[in-house]
């Protein structure tokens, strides 16, 4: 079949939503980041509440969020994404305001922010990105790295009785009264990446609905940060990531799921 | 008809913020400024005007918040103390990079470490030199009484406004907690008439989206945005304020802001009653500072004496302005002690006038 011929329109089941930009995204080939991007961005169109919302980046890989998903954006210091997201929103309370972090931003530097604005219950949601790295600064050491995995920082691998070990974070806010909703998802198979765009959608609704803080976890891969082509990186994740950060709802309505 | 209070600095601050039409304020609790919130939250501002008030978790959550609310072209602030406002400096740092409009209240107290809660002008460098990383200044305001306290709230969001910069009004502890007599500003309507259009209000279909933020990766433009900024920086001259007592036939001239300079005032009292022609310069804005009127008056003294209370910080900037024309020397107590204006006539009359 000649090229011409498969991509006729008639041909067209799927199209990148224009609510991403043009720009190329930064980050590595293998990566699940720009992937949730274009989840969020999907359901916010579909929503059609572009108009409306407005994103706060972190510092880490994804701190140029603002370059490739099509909405007001402010970028903040290091952690201090639900501190900017709880005053836009207190100020804006009729617009979207998500943020969009990393596991070494929410869950090691802006672990007091995290939690006080779960635990005020801000009517926003948080877009949590859990690839157990710091994958900007070169590989190393997260919260969220692994008992025994390596990294720049603990070349030899995590020893948790010196270096604490891995921690959940999403369990933890999960025990907060401000919290509405929280989830684990994945994005490097065609399944997650329909379950997690179910839930961005969730999150987004109830935001509509004033029901408080939506704070969703997708677990991810490093491939760069943990020495792996792709798809290594993503069988490591099922074997290794999706064991420790267990898949699926941890609260729904305001209520901890039974597991 | 004018609404007069007996009332102290850091509840003026309060209630000027609700009258200027303050859209919202975040903030965390610190002797000597606590009173700031405790009012505001006592006064219902959500009722009175639709105010937001919010106690933080911390000052480094404040004034990130202060961050993300200044970027909705919103008028918005944070007060603090000495140990606050030197937690916040990262969070004013990118506020000045990002270019956004906001106040920010110190009422200082000794330091440093957690040092006094007692009344200091010891952050005079850290407010006029920029306090954070990166090139960048703060407007700074230097209230001497309970109504400055008042008036200069609606100034520094005028000038944060029209200059997109954070503006600091550097009080202290003694302001903050003295009562005097104020005459309050009027209620203004809680509206934003400023420019919004680099703000984020959420992207409609006829802009561009609107993005705050401090990173420039490409050196070539994070140069030309510090070019920018320094531009600003030097235009802010034409709002330099300051106040001149007894200058015109001083033969020493006396320099100081906030409480000092009140003190200053009795202590050119009291040198006129001995017959010493002694004036006093006050700088209400300590950036821009007011050099050139400095370098004038230089021509005129025979010395000038900076009186702070610090181990002597504005005096550098005197110096420069003086550029050596004339003595200058600087006088102050330290760590929550104040001066008596008997410790600074001593003072300037061992140094310049002979001794008793």
């Amino acid at each position: 079949m000649e090229f011409k011929e498969i991509t006729r329109e008639e041909n067209l089941v799927y199209k990148r939503t224009p609510l991403m930009t043009d720009a190329t995204l930064s980050y590595c080939p293998g990566c699940g980041h720009g992937t949730v991007h274009r989840l969020i961005m999907e359901v916010v169109e579909e929503m059609g509440i572009q108009e409306d919302t407005i994103g706060i980046a972190p510092v880490g890989c994804s701190v140029l969020a603002y370059d490739f998903m099509d909405v007001d954006f402010s970028q903040a210091a290091h952690g201090r994404a639900p501190a900017v997201a709880t005053a836009i929103k207190r100020l804006w309370p009729e617009k979207f305001v998500f943020t969009y972090q990393g596991d070494g931003d929410l869950a090691a530097i802006g672990t007091a922010e995290t939690i006080h604005a779960c635990n005020r219950g801000e009517n926003i949601t948080i877009f949590f990105v859990n690839n157990g790295i710091y994958g900007m600064t070169g590989g190393q050491m997260a919260p969220t790295t692994l008992e025994g995995m390596k990294s720049s920082t603990s070349p030899y691998g995590r020893n948790s009785e010196t270096m604490g070990p891995p921690y959940k974070i999403t369990e933890l806010i999960a025990q907060l009264d401000g919290t509405h909703y929280v989830t684990r998802q994945a994005v490097h198979k065609p399944g997650p990446v329909r379950k997690a765009k179910k839930a961005i959608r969730k999150a987004l609704e109830l935001q509509k609905e004033n029901k408080g803080l939506s704070f969703i976890e997708f677990v991810s891969n490093c491939n760069s940060g943990w020495k792996m082509t792709p798809n290594d990186s993503n069988i490591w994740m099922e074997e290794n990531m999706f064991p420790f950060y267990q898949m699926g709802d941890i609260k729904v309505d305001g209520k901890l799921v039974k597991g | 008809m004018k609404e007069l209070a007996l009332m102290k600095g850091n509840e003026v601050i309060a209630e000027a913020a609700i009258r200027a039409g303050v859209d919202g304020y975040f903030g965390y609790p610190i002797t000597p400024q606590s009173e700031v919130m405790e009012y505001l939250m006592l006064q219902k501002p959500e009722e009175r005007t639709g105010m937001v008030v919010l106690q933080a978790e911390s000052e480094v959550a404040s004034i990130n918040m202060v961050y993300g609310a200044a970027g909705t072209g919103k008028k918005v602030m944070t007060s603090s103390s000495s140990p606050g406002i030197s937690l916040m400096q990262e969070g004013i740092s990118y506020i000045a990079g990002a270019e956004l409009p906001c106040l920010i209240v110190n009422v200082v107290r000794g330091g440093p470490g957690l040092g006094t809660i007692q009344p200091s002008q010891a952050d005079y460098f850290q407010a006029t030199k920029g306090g954070g990383h990166g090139d960048y200044r703060l407007i700074v305001l230097a209230p001497a009484s309970v109504q400055e306290m008042a008036d200069f709230v609606d100034l520094g969001f005028e000038l944060a406004f029209k200059y997109r910069n954070p503006t600091m009004i550097l009080s202290d502890g003694l302001i903050g907690q003295m009562m005097e007599k104020v005459e309050l500003p009027l209620q203004k309507e809680r509206v934003t008439e400023f420019d919004q259009s680099w703000a984020i209000t959420g992207k409609t279909k006829d802009r561009e989206r609107n993005i705050i933020t401090s990173l420039n990766l490409d050196p070539d433009l994070q140069y030309e945005h510090n070019l920018k900024l320094q531009a600003k920086y030097k235009s802010m001259i034409q709002d330099v304020m300051f106040e001149k007592s007894d200058c015109d036939d001083a033969d020493f001239l006396l320099v100081a802001y906030g409480s000092s300079a009140r003190i200053c005032q009795k202590v050119v009292e009291m040198a006129r009653s001995r017959g010493k022609k002694v004036g006093l310069l006050r700088p209400q804005t300590l950036y821009p500072f007011p050099s050139d009127e400095l370098a004038r008056m230089a021509r005129k003294v025979k010395g000038m004496m900076a009186v702070e209370l610090s181990a002597g910080q504005m005096v550098e900037d005197v110096r420069l302005a003086v550029n050596g024309k004339v003595p200058v020397s600087h006088y102050g107590m330290m760590g929550g002690k104040i001066h008596s204006p008997d410790d600074v006539l001593k003072a300037l009359e061992e140094k310049y006038i002979g001794g008793y």
